[in-house]
């Protein structure tokens, strides 16, 4: 034996390859089919949209941190998701320095004045876009119809919600306006495919979250299959669901809380489009249901191995 | 698919391949042996030699120190050099005999001698088990007759052979399985004559198929014995999840025995070592011992003779071929790390696991994402990322309260946890903390 030292350390002495990082980057690489069909969607324009919110999330996570002497994590790829995530919530023709300010928003102000990652209560990108929308509600709800290049045309849930119909084929695969990362159903279910196969995230939250609405529309919207279809849909249900309502931080991390989770998601997503002024809400349920959280937790504790089981004769 | 296990559990790399085909050398010890006093559950023992006495193979050197603790048997000839405290596995200094071999292994009268264990009664087995000073050897180290000596003898209906083998890394229940596997099925026979009501199952992960196809075949015209094959899935051989697996779904607490599920665990080396004491009067002197890791030059499966110095084991596999960063008492997941090898084998020593690299050392440490992974795997159904966030303040109430005190520290959580956070190394001391407040209390 030399004289190098050895190691000693509390057991297991073996870990998991999967890291922190590779959850975020597989994150990411779920929203690239979406963010592909965006652009060819609504042009090379949306692509740089995306790529500003993404370096303005990811440069201000280097400022704050430089400025305050902490670690700097850009590496782990959280800023990276978050600018992704509000990137594709951003209208197609939307004015770079908004997505700017946005991406500041997010980070600063949500994530690291919490502590960083891990520590805030609200998920940034979201809470970014609920932020951007109330400050600039005209810019962030002007849409692009990607078969006309009009500007100002009605989202197909605004055409449903006036009283209108609208072709569900063409809202599954995305040639309809709305922002560049939320069009496309197949794109976002593709992303979502790949990240239930990584095990990135479970269909728990999801699930019952896109089940609990559709069941929510058909039973107060219309008794229309045609019609809940088009409401799944449409909107940012889908890339809500399996994108930001999964977002670990600011989910239940308790199995059943995520299944309670999933119900509020869909109950409160249904009440604010349906009976509410607006006819998207999925933003607003998801921030909502982010401050249920710590409760739902509270109360769905599982239930530990063996624990009620008697004592002499368990048969 | 459609292999009993339990809910939870993770996949860690196996690394069996690496020992799982070699043979049992024996190997003997030179110099001195070292026997501590404590290497079981329990009391420890009280030594009934002194400095200067000439011991046997086979003779007591320390009997029981209480109901629950355990016999210490000499596994050499020669004299007592004396008794002091020495270093063990687990890092403390325990009082210890030391014994200078002769190298002769001459025996007490009557060692080895044949017994058809039919004819003897079922306090005469127990007496045996108790005499041969056998207790748990797949790590935990509970006296085996205290085990078979449960309150209501008819309750139990399932005698389980822990052969699941699920600690990465280790093959010695698995050589055992292959090379005495009639010495296997002859001390679940030895059980079976204690309890009239059970019948008997070997649970294995089906990682070892030669073993299932070897042990199946043995068993195919015993009414009372059967191969129950499992999901390879750490922790299966944790004992409440074997039971569970086992018996379709009976659940026990950590404050529970497996005879309150109607159950009696033995780990495959103790059920031949209990066939060795009742059948061929021949009480826990041997053990088997995996010596494997990449740092080890020829890894490979050892019997040897307790007492014996852990360096002495490696140099039997051609000491190292890299040097190791990390050695490891145990397997990867629940083993202690070592930083001498100055130790002697225990009857708890079932492997030596040396790394050329620490993958704790090389895991940094990061914030906690609450993926949620932890919670997923613990076969517990407990929440190790709340009890860290107790642990971390210290609120021993909060950490009760998430039955932090259910965790049997398998470590699942912490290798899952992509922040790679010490969940566990916490966990132990909170658990501890715990303990000792409520001793105070009471």
């Amino acid at each position: 034996m030399s004289n190098k030292l050895l190691n000693v350390s509390s057991s297991p002495h073996v870990r998991s390859n999967v890291a922190t990082k590779n959850l975020m980057y597989d994150v990411a690489i779920a929203m690239l089919p979406a963010t592909i069909w965006g652009v060819m969607q609504f042009g090379i324009y949306s692509l740089i949209v995306v790529l500003v919110t993404v370096l303005s999330c990811v440069l201000s996570e280097y400022a704050y941190e430089s400025l305050m002497h902490k670690p700097i994590t850009i590496s782990d790829g959280s800023a990276v998701v978050t600018g992704m995530i509000l990137g594709l919530n951003m209208p197609p023709a939307i004015p770079l320095w908004i997505p700017v300010l946005g991406g500041m928003f997010a980070i600063i102000i949500v994530k690291q004045l919490y502590g960083g990652l891990g520590q805030n209560w609200m998920n940034p990108a979201l809470a970014a876009r609920c932020f951007l929308l109330i400050s600039f509600a005209g810019a962030m709800t002007r849409f692009t119809d990607p078969m006309t290049d009009a500007i100002a045309s009605a989202t197909p849930l605004a055409t449903i919600k006036a009283g209108g119909t609208y072709d569900v084929m063409s809202m599954f695969i995305g040639r309809i306006p709305g922002t560049i990362g939320e069009v496309s159903v197949i794109a976002l279910l593709i992303g979502a495919a790949y990240m239930l196969y990584k095990k990135v995230i479970s269909i728990r939250i999801p699930g019952t979250y896109i089940l609990t609405f559709a069941v929510f529309a058909f039973i107060f919207g219309q008794h229309d299959l045609n019609y809940v279809l088009a409401e799944v849909c449409g909107g940012g249900l889908i890339f809500g669901a399996f994108f930001m309502a999964t977002d670990y931080v600011t989910s239940p991390i308790t199995p059943r809380g995520q299944i309670v989770f999933g119900v509020c998601l869909g109950i409160l997503t249904g009440l604010f489009r349906i009976f509410g002024g607006s006819a998207e809400g999925v933003s607003y349920a998801i921030i909502f249901c982010n401050i249920l959280v710590p409760l739902i937790e509270k109360y769905t504790l599982p239930v530990a191995f063996g624990k009620g089981g008697k004592k002499d004769g368990s048969k | 698919m459609g292999l009993s296990t339990f809910i939870g559990g993770v996949h860690p790399f196996e690394g069996k391949e690496l020992s799982a085909d070699k043979p049992i050398q024996v190997i003997q010890p030179k110099g001195e042996l070292v026997f501590p006093l404590s290497q079981h559950i329990g009391a420890p023992a009280k030594p009934l030699v002194a400095k200067g006495d000439a011991v046997l193979v086979g003779q007591k050197l320390a009997e029981a120190g209480g109901f629950i603790s355990a016999n210490v048997i000499c596994s050499v000839s020669g004299t007592v050099k004396g008794i002091e405290p020495r270093l063990v596995a687990n890092g403390s200094m325990v009082q210890s005999i030391i014994v200078e071999s002769d190298g002769e292994y001459r025996t007490v009268e009557g060692f080895g001698a044949k017994r058809d264990y039919a004819k003897l009664s079922k306090q005469e087995i127990r007496d045996i088990v108790k005499e041969a000073g056998i207790v748990g050897l797949g790590g935990a180290g509970f006296p085996t007759n205290v085990k078979l000596s449960p309150k209501n003898e008819e309750a139990i209906d399932y005698i389980i052979v822990n052969a699941a083998e699920c600690e990465p890394y280790l093959t010695s229940d698995y050589r055992v399985m292959m090379e005495q596997p009639e010495r296997l099925i002859g001390g679940l026979k030895v059980i079976l004559q204690l309890f009239d009501k059970a019948k008997g199952v070997i649970g294995i992960e089906e990682n070892k198929p030669e073993a299932i196809k070897k042990l199946t075949e043995l068993v195919k015209d015993e009414p009372r014995i059967e191969v129950c094959p499992l999901q390879t899935k750490y922790p299966q051989g944790g004992e409440r999840f074997l039971i569970y697996a086992v018996t379709g779904g009976r659940e026990i607490s950590s404050a529970m025995l497996p005879a309150d599920a109607g159950c009696i665990v033995d780990n495959v080396d103790t059920v031949v070592a209990i066939y060795n004491a009742v059948c061929e009067t021949t009480p826990l002197i041997r053990r088997i011992i995996t010596v494997t890791g990449d740092a080890v030059a020829n890894p490979q499966n050892f019997e040897v003779r307790l007492g014996t110095n852990y360096q002495e084991v490696l140099e039997a596999a051609g000491g190292f071929k890299t040097q190791p960063e990390k050695m490891i008492s145990g397997g990867p997941m629940m083993g202690q790390a070592l930083f001498s090898l100055d130790i002697p084998v225990m009857k708890t020593s079932s492997a030596l696991t040396c790394f050329t690299k620490d993958e704790v050392a090389a895991h940094e440490e990061t914030p906690c994402i609450r993926c949620g992974r932890c919670i997923d795997v613990c076969p517990e159904h407990i929440v190790p990322q709340m009890m860290m966030a107790a642990a971390e303040r210290n609120d021993l109430e909060l950490f009760e309260k998430y039955n932090g005190m259910e965790c049997c520290e398998c470590g699942s959580c912490t290798f899952i946890c992509p922040a790679h956070r010490p969940l566990t190394q916490a966990f132990k001391e909170m658990r501890k903390s715990v303990a000792a407040a409520k001793r105070k209390k009471a």
